[in-house]
């Protein structure tokens, strides 16, 4: 019944402590408030080893929160659902499977019949542009094509969640300006809510409806902006857009002042 | 000056093929020089021997000679050993080396991985293979051999406890070093504890356990032998400890020349299926 009312994610006052190996708490996350609405494209920007990645984890159901509650549409997070879809920040293709295997791997893993599967899982690698390459090993890959793979072998699971967790930050500039088209291409048809944990404000301002700059860590939600850009953005020609600019400058008063606390806290050499 | 200047590529590119020709050549000839020196280096450690032995500069009764020990084999080939026919010896050693190979490696792998996968079993199990471990395992042949007696199964048990600890310590490391990424994506996939196991656990593992694979067969084959050489009916380890009882020292070596023999063709069918099976590997890894 409030299922369908719901918002897709909904985080309220959770937090996460960590014991470290040296036998301390290490807390990642306090106190953390955020909601996203079905559809909504969420980029969420913080100074590095702030806990960003330590939110999505939240909300897969990989990890549990210390305190406080996560919920994804209406209902409290109980270990990994099968709503959700994870892309991440290093590789995580399966390098003994072929193209193909390992974007059958989801469908397979929910007892999808094998034909179905092969089928999906051909669709997308078509989506992604690499139909030829089905037979390839990962490691024949460039670090593009193995990211693009690994979009597909997420999106073939038709996740109603997509969390990204700074999923181009191992490629070089032009692949990433191109991935990011991509993603926006991909997402649009399915109507996915996105959360997408990312260190660079410009990326984080082309791809988002709602940009939510983190305090340094542990993190909390500091601020929440709307990006009113026009849809469908192009990455390259938004970013030279007066308003695209504007909106930088806004959030970057923001975000720098995290950035700054966590330099002088000579945390800046975790990255 | 820039006429020059301007041909010189133009030169270049008749000449790529001429160059690329010169250094296939080069790299042939390489190898053939590498081979010949190999060759030359054998033959002349064995004419040393010879020589040596023939001119008793070296007690021709303790050392033997090359010429003898090839008699010998050829001998064992052509007329049967005291023991029966030289490949039955060699059967003997062999199965029982591969049985006891096959039992330890697949107790090794079963058990390395879960408990690389059940931490509550590492936790209780843990100290008692590190102390299981600390034995010299080879004492425990005469053990086996009264338990099991001369036949088969002594030998197979000795080979079994010298394969199992390295197959299993590299399991059990393959089991806790596998990726977490990957382990992450793959329930977020969605798999089952069971899937992930299965699916990512043990195929991550096996470049680990093929490791421990190549050494193990080596164990296996020692344990059969000295299994043998401290009782059997049958086997090349019993050929070694005859020929030592007659002072035939060409025998010890001859059964040694075998032994290595059998052990190389091992080697080269396992190098052959880990090729196989490990396809989805980058080929800078299989030099």
């Amino acid at each position: 019944m409030s299922a369908h009312t719901s918002p897709a994610i909904e985080l309220r006052g959770a937090s996460k402590t960590f014991r470290t190996p040296s036998g301390g708490l290490h807390t990642a996350v306090r106190g953390l408030d955020l909601t996203v609405e079905r559809g909504e494209f969420v980029a969420v920007v913080g100074p590095t080893g702030c806990g960003k990645s330590t939110t999505l984890t939240l909300v897969s159901g990989l990890e549990e929160p210390t305190e406080g509650e996560v919920l994804v549409a209406g209902e409290p997070v109980d270990g990994v659902g099968d709503k959700v879809g994870f892309v991440f920040q290093q590789d995580a293709t399966f390098p003994w499977r072929t193209v193909l295997s390992n974007v059958m791997a989801g469908p397979r893993f929910r007892g999808v019949p094998k034909a179905e599967a092969k089928q999906r899982a051909r669709d997308w690698l078509a989506r992604v542009g690499l139909a030829a390459f089905e037979d390839r090993y990962p490691h024949q890959l460039s670090g593009g094509q193995r990211k693009r793979v690994a979009l597909a072998a997420t999106f073939v699971n038709d996740p109603e969640i997509l969390l990204m967790d700074e999923p181009f930050s191992a490629l070089d500039v032009q692949t990433r300006a191109l991935m990011s088209d991509e993603l926006l291409e991909l997402w649009e048809g399915t109507g996915a809510s996105v959360v997408f944990v990312t260190h660079d404000l410009e990326e984080s301002i082309a791809l988002a409806d709602k940009v939510v700059v983190m305090t340094a860590g542990p993190a909390t939600v500091k601020q929440v902006f709307d990006i009113d850009l026009p849809r469908p953005r192009k990455v390259e020609s938004v970013r030279l857009e007066p308003r695209f600019i504007e909106i930088y400058r806004e959030i970057w008063e923001s975000l720098g002042e995290e950035v700054r606390i966590t330099r002088e806290r000579g945390a800046a050499h975790v990255a | 000056m820039s006429p020059e200047v301007l041909s010189t590529p133009v030169v270049d590119t008749v000449k790529t093929p001429d160059r690329a020709r010169t250094r296939a050549q080069a790299a042939r000839r390489r190898r053939l020089l590498v081979n010949v020196v190999r060759v030359v280096l054998l033959v002349a450690v064995l004419g040393l021997w010879e020589a040596l032995s023939r001119a008793k500069v070296i007690d021709p009764f303790n050392f033997s000679m090359p010429s003898k020990i090839w008699d010998q084999i050829w001998t064992w080939v052509t007329h049967g050993t005291a023991l029966g026919s030289l490949g039955e010896q060699i059967w003997y050693t062999l199965y029982e080396a591969l049985l006891g190979w096959i039992i330890g490696v697949v107790a090794g792998v079963l058990l390395g991985i879960a408990l690389g996968r059940i931490r509550l079993l590492a936790e209780v199990l843990g100290p008692y293979i590190k102390v299981l471990n600390s034995i010299p395992r080879i004492v425990l042949a005469p053990i086996f051999l009264i338990w099991f007696g001369l036949g088969p199964s002594s030998k197979v048990a000795s080979a079994v406890v010298l394969v199992f600890f390295p197959v299993f310590f590299n399991a059990f490391q393959g089991a806790r070093e596998v990726d977490r990424n990957l382990v992450a994506n793959a329930r977020i996939l969605g798999a089952s504890d069971r899937r992930v196991t299965l699916q990512v656990v043990i195929p991550s593992a096996t470049s680990w356990i093929f490791t421990s694979l190549h050494v193990s067969f080596g164990f296996a084959l020692i344990g059969a032998i000295v299994g043998e050489y401290i009782g059997a009916t049958k086997g090349i380890g019993l050929l070694v400890s005859q020929s030592q009882n007659t002072f035939n020292a060409a025998g010890v070596y001859a059964a040694m020349v075998i032994l290595a023999v059998v052990a190389l063709v091992a080697e080269g069918l396992l190098t052959f299926a880990e090729r196989r099976i490990f396809r989805w590997k980058p080929t800078g890894s299989d030099s």
